[in-house]
């Protein structure tokens, strides 16, 4: 029975790892660059896939691909924002304009990324294996990759959050998203904070990519389902709160897993009623105000 | 002379209308079974975009849920297809979106602007999640067979509903409704303090909305005879039909028809052959249309027509 409990909390853990880690970065983009990115899910996948690449075509090692896909994944956000979401916020009449202009915008993203994936790639499912022994924790086995995996996730998500709090340009974002006039009056060149916050988010989803295709197959169809699911944690934690997200991640992996206990059909469903109780209920999330 | 010229044009316009119908009508009298086939698909999707744009682009509530409403009607049709006959069995699914969709904005219309688009989406995540749950659980199968109806009687009925669908948009675009929902759409404070009894009508219109969707989708179950939740709560549904709105433009009545049918037609010619690289286009023409278009083609009309006057003006004697 304890093996048991332990089971189903250790593997929400490691699931919540990787949410946490996907969420922070839509919370970034939607929090202070007020983008609600729906083509997120898509830069998971392009991690993923790449990573395939370099691992099952290459023989590199998938932890290699960090070096590669997070810069890679950065400088495409970058580019994105300066292009696309610059121009939509200089012509947008009001916040509320630019909000919808811009989601719908990254649904169009969203088409143009998957279905170029799906001409380089293909739709089939690849896999590669790698540190796939089992590990004993208190009973429970695990595979070492899914340790790993969230090890990681915690690491980047640490260095993230260290980031924002001390370095000059975590400061200037976190003003910028506190209030982006004053920060501009404050000399804080908001149209670059703004791009770099998106790039940030896309380079999380880069990364969180690279996670989950050493311990998951990937495909160019994946995005979609860690977007939502990325939607899902970011509402769960409060649209902006960026520790909300963090601790969010965890707690929609440890329901997911208690879910899939009982009744595995049920766990996508539940994930999506609880999002929208939460909606009904509490929009602004555990850590919103 | 003013009213005269709008009524010149409200009757050209009426003409113009009833000429096209009954051209569409007796399409199946000299057109191939291939056309027949292909326009039915297009008026689906005329229907998807017009009924969005009846709702989302007075108030600009951006909703993802036609999807839910579609499926819905695929449901019914595919539960209830042997039991009754297609004109009850489309009645019922109308008014099954039509009770879904009131359920929905009842609870959910109060929510502003983003939490209401991804509340949507969630919405219709949830539905077939749910279904297929049910299915696998205690139906023991994934998909179900839905009766065929014959290619003709399938057109005839979507014309039908289009109809049906364009008379109750007009209507409510040049009632007092029409105009207490573009104020909404402006500023709902303000809107409420002039006295709209701002949340019934957001309700009422979102859900008389999915009546028009509903059937869609149960006319069109009849046509792909086989169905699975997948199938039938795909949220590609809701994005076509917001594209092709957004695409024609919300500007104008015409707008989200003209955008569907080009949309629609590019769709049938492409999909089969490239589907990738049709999905492609369809990303691009999306952000295209955003970024450089915000008016959709309709848009177009009166910036051409400033720019043949600047030209006309330029040019001596002119």
């Amino acid at each position: 029975m304890l093996v048991t409990i332990l089971d189903v909390v250790i593997a929400g853990l490691l699931m919540g790892g990787l949410y946490a880690l996907i969420a922070m970065g839509l919370s970034l983009q939607y929090g202070v660059a007020r983008v609600l990115n729906v083509s997120h899910g898509e830069f998971i996948m392009l991690g993923g896939m790449i990573t395939w690449t370099l691992t099952a075509q290459y023989g590199l090692s998938p932890l290699l691909s960090l070096v590669f896909c997070g810069p890679l994944t950065f400088a495409l956000g970058y580019l994105l924002h300066r292009t696309i979401f610059r121009r939509l916020a200089a012509t947008a009449e009001s916040p509320g304009v630019f909000e919808g202009n811009s989601m719908l915008t990254s649904f169009g993203l969203m088409f143009i990324i998957q279905n170029l994936a799906l001409v380089i790639w293909g739709p089939e499912i690849r896999g590669y294996s790698y540190l796939a022994q089992p590990v004993n924790i208190g009973g429970a086995l695990f595979g070492a990759n899914r340790l790993l995996t969230m090890s990681v996730a915690l690491v980047v998500g640490l260095v993230f959050y260290f980031y924002l709090a001390r370095t000059r340009m975590g400061m200037a974002i976190r003003a910028a998203a506190q209030d982006r006039g004053a920060a501009a009056y404050m000399g804080i060149n908001i149209n670059r904070v703004l791009a770099v916050c998106f790039a940030l988010g896309a380079a999380l989803a880069g990364i969180a990519g690279i996670l989950i295709s050493i311990s998951y197959p990937v495909n160019g169809l994946m995005g979609f389902e860690y977007t939502t699911i990325a939607i899902i944690v970011v509402v769960l934690g409060g649209l902006g709160s960026i520790p909300g997200s963090f601790i969010g991640g965890f707690l929609l992996g440890l329901v997911g897993s208690v879910v899939t206990y009982f009744e595995p059909g049920l766990a996508l469903a539940a994930y999506y009623a609880i999002f929208i109780l939460l909606l009904l209920v509490r929009p602004t999330g555990i850590m919103g105000n | 002379m003013r009213t005269r010229g709008v009524s010149l044009k409200k009757i050209a316009g009426a003409v113009l209308l009833g000429v096209g119908v009954a051209l569409l009508a007796s399409l199946t009298l000299y057109a191939s079974t291939y056309t027949v086939i292909l326009v039915t698909s297009i008026l689906m999707y005329v229907i998807l975009a017009m009924s969005w744009a009846m709702f989302s682009g007075p108030t600009g509530y951006i909703s993802l849920a036609p999807a839910a409403f579609f499926g819905m009607g695929i449901y019914t049709a595919a539960v209830l297809g042997l039991k009754l006959p297609l004109g009850m069995v489309i009645l019922i699914a109308g008014l099954g979106s039509f009770c879904l969709a009131l359920l929905v904005g009842a609870l959910t219309l109060r929510l502003k602007g983003i939490y209401f688009v991804i509340f949507t989406v969630g919405l219709v995540e949830l539905i077939k999640n749910l279904v297929l749950w049910y299915e696998v659980t205690f139906t023991g199968t994934r998909g179900r067979f839905v009766i065929p109806a014959d290619n003709n009687t399938i057109y005839h009925i979507m014309l039908a509903i289009l109809v049906a669908l364009l008379l109750t948009a007009y209507l409510i675009r040049r009632s007092r409704f029409g105009l207490a929902l573009q104020s909404i759409g402006e500023d709902e404070l303000a809107a409420a303090h002039v006295g709209v009894n701002v949340n019934p009508l957001k309700t009422i219109v979102f859900a008389v909305s999915a009546i028009f969707m509903g059937a869609a989708g149960a006319i069109m179950a009849t046509r792909w005879s086989y169905i699975d939740p997948y199938i039938a709560f795909n949220p590609l549904v809701s994005f076509m039909a917001v594209l092709m709105a957004i695409f024609g433009g919300l500007g104008q009545f015409y707008g989200p028809i003209l955008g569907a049918v080009i949309m629609a037609y590019l769709e049938e010619m492409l999909i089969t052959r490239f589907p990738y690289h049709y999905m492609l286009i369809f990303g691009l023409v999306l952000v295209a249309t955003i970024v450089y278009l915000p008016g959709g083609l309709v848009g177009l009309a009166p910036k051409l027509r400033n720019w043949m006057a600047r030209v006309r003006r330029a040019t001596p004697g002119g």
